[in-house]
């Protein structure tokens, strides 16, 4: 099933030929979960609002599959793709939570901005650009006083780069040889705001030398790159040797949230980046023929139809509760 | 009977609210590994106003950590830790400085229990000295705890004595909530009896700390002493102030304060911060929408900070908040039926 130089590629880093199939699916997964949350929300569906990572799944595959089970996670606004590629994610339970209901992680007090599963070490997306960063501190904290071997990763854009608290953060991680790895997902806009517009250097990663730690560019639509750089940047957090940060460049498809024109970019940079797609690359990379690769797709596409099922005959939250979760 | 405790010869050990402080982190931190320090210059320089001297000889620079200027990172760094299973202690410098850690105190350490569905706990703890009355101008002397009473998720503390601000401490460590631990820079070198054993005092405890039958005067932290010593001076003159200190401004125990008004029939509050949008409407509307309303005899009074920032001149600062002699002469216009 596996052409031979990609069985070689997999090798070299250990990887089953069955585990870059489930790599391969995972990132099917969060495609056919956010297709389906953009086709519920035109359907009136699901309120509220939601932003999808179409076209950067190698990004959040290819960092969790370099991260242990218990390691940390905290995540972005755009982060359906990363909290389904944490271990022991359900779609069932995200799907639910999206829709607002009592069975979803979050009982339907988070959406799709706030999914978190604190049990399995996943801390939450977060709706404010760049509000995680200084949390990993903490995180990497607890980590190094505790004396584990645990690593966190704080995924942000190109957008939360430019907040002031990332520059506490990360100071502040280097400083304490925190093990975090800090990664930067560059889909070229924060909101309309160009990448080019908003840096005037040519890397994200151009940064951490300011900060005295190893920054890397990858290219974020190439799922075994994207591992490689995650796999060296955990390896160097849990020798103690501090945090890195990574640059992982790729591209959003779809518009920033729901109410998007995209008046910022034309239709040829869309398409030009369409071209680099990461779930057609890895599979082709495999040596996998076009209905083999469909057919993959399509279980994807059905477990996802099953977590809508499952939310649909999940309850609504009882109003009743409302008051319950603020305090302790 | 605490006054008894360590004190074999019964006199009465007395320490500064620093120095309580100081006792509730060492004797915490000595019993639980999760709690640690972190802010600016707490480690080796002990804190701006010296409340974490020595905790870094004696638990290391892993647990008394020092940052950079990140106000922000502070809070974040709490947060982060606290949502992990720790239970951080962060100080931030003077009150004023919270501006910078806004969004990670009230978007994220209040929010995230209730985002995350009940399943997560953010058990920290801020530290923070407030007020005016040092001649540190506008940006160090500010009073700003009804901000943090506006966001549900976190919890408020402001101790007025020694005595309070050790057990109060204690229990906001071991509360598993956020709690914004207000320290009135004027009360830091004020004496109070502490006994030298761990004791708590619960959060959302609202303490009666003089008793009297004329007016109910709500104050918080230093002004809940101005308001003793204005009751002294009008007990002279015979008339009797019920002081309350509601300790946890948020969740706020109001039945002690209703139950006052409807003995004394009056009620007063008094409140260092600015007197609009300030704590003491809330008392007010509390008191107004409860079965004390049908009591009441008079208008119920604000003694509060006026609305401008704390001017530096002496004189421009003293008269900028409530001292005592305001509160005496409000005091006795309201027993005195003259509003």
């Amino acid at each position: 099933m596996v052409a031979a130089v990609a069985l070689e590629e997999l090798q070299k880093r250990g990887i089953s030929a069955e585990q870059a199939h489930e790599m391969l699916l995972k990132m099917m997964l969060i495609r056919s979960f956010e297709e389906k949350a953009e086709e519920l929300f035109a359907l009136g569906r699901v309120h509220g609002t939601m932003h999808l990572s179409i076209g950067q799944e190698a990004s959040a595959v290819g960092l969790s599959t370099a991260l242990a089970r218990n390691d940390y996670l905290l995540n972005t606004h755009r982060g359906h793709g990363h909290c389904l590629a944490w271990y022991g994610s359900s779609p069932d339970l995200m799907m639910a939570e999206f829709m607002g209901k009592e069975t979803g992680y979050c009982r339907g007090r988070g959406g799709s901005m706030h999914i978190a599963n604190v049990d399995t070490n996943n801390l939450g997306a977060n709706g404010i650009v760049g509000g995680g960063l200084p949390i990993s501190v903490g995180v990497g904290l607890t980590i190094k006083l505790r004396k584990t071997d645990q690593v966190a990763a704080a995924v942000f854009g190109d957008g939360g780069a430019n907040t002031g608290a990332f520059h506490e953060s990360v100071n502040m991680a280097s400083i304490w040889d925190l093990p975090i790895i800090y990664f930067c997902e560059n889909n070229q806009y924060a909101m309309s705001m160009a990448f080019k517009r908003a840096f005037n250097i040519e890397h994200v990663s151009d940064r951490a030398s300011a900060y005295g730690i190893i920054g890397v560019t990858v290219d974020g639509n190439d799922l075994l790159a994207v591992y490689d750089v995650a796999v060296e940047a955990v390896a160097r957090a849990r020798r103690g040797e501090g945090p890195t940060l990574i640059e992982s460049r790729t591209y959003r498809w779809k518009g920033h949230s729901k109410s998007d024109k995209q008046a910022y970019r034309t239709r040829e940079e869309v398409k030009e980046w369409q071209e680099k797609e990461p779930i057609r690359r890895f599979a082709t990379f495999l040596g996998m023929s076009d209905e083999e690769r469909e057919a993959l797709h399509a279980q994807a596409r059905q477990r996802i139809e099953e977590s809508v099922v499952f939310s649909e005959n999940s309850p609504e939250p009882d109003v009743a509760d409302i008051m319950e979760g603020v305090y302790a | 009977m605490p006054e008894q405790n360590g004190h074999p010869n019964g006199a009465a050990r007395e320490l500064t609210v620093v120095e309580a402080l100081r006792e509730a982190l060492n004797q915490i931190m000595a019993i639980d590994e999760r709690v640690f320090v972190i802010g600016e210059d707490v480690g080796v320089y002990g804190g701006a106003f010296g409340v974490s001297a020595g905790l870094v000889q004696a638990y290391g620079a892993d647990r008394v950590i020092d940052t950079p200027i990140s106000e922000a990172g502070i809070a974040g760094a709490c947060i982060g830790a606290a949502l992990t299973g720790m239970r951080p202690v962060g100080e931030i410098q003077f009150m004023d400085f919270v501006t910078i850690s806004m969004e990670q105190l009230v978007l994220q350490a209040a929010k995230i229990r209730f985002m995350f569905g009940g399943k997560a706990t953010v058990p920290m703890v801020l530290r923070t000295p407030a007020g005016s009355g040092t001649g540190a101008a506008a940006q160090h002397s500010e009073s700003l705890e009804n901000w943090f009473v506006h966001v549900p998720g976190l919890k408020v503390v402001m101790p007025s004595n020694a005595y309070d601000a050790k057990g109060l401490l204690l229990s906001a460590i071991q509360d598993d909530n956020p709690v914004i631990f207000v320290e009135h820079k004027l009360l830091y070198k004020t004496k109070a009896h502490v006994p030298e054993e761990m004791y708590t005092i619960p959060l959302s405890k609202t303490n009666v700390a003089r008793q009297g039958k004329h007016l109910t005067v709500i104050a918080t932290s230093v002004m809940v002493q101005r308001a003793l010593q204005a009751a002294d001076i009008l007990a002279g003159e015979g008339i009797e102030l019920e002081v309350i200190d509601p300790r946890t401004l948020m969740p706020l125990d109001d039945a002690p304060i209703i139950e006052s008004v409807i003995k004394t029939g009056k009620a007063m509050v008094v409140h260092e911060a600015v007197k609009t949008g300030g704590f003491g409407g809330e008392i007010v509307a509390r008191i107004m929408e409860s079965e004390a309303f049908g009591y009441l005899e008079a208008p119920v009074r604000r003694v509060a900070g006026l609305d401008i920032p704390i001017p530096y001149n002496r004189t421009l600062e003293m008269n900028t908040v409530p001292q005592v002699q305001n509160i005496v002469d409000e005091a006795r216009k309201l027993v005195k039926g003259e509003y």
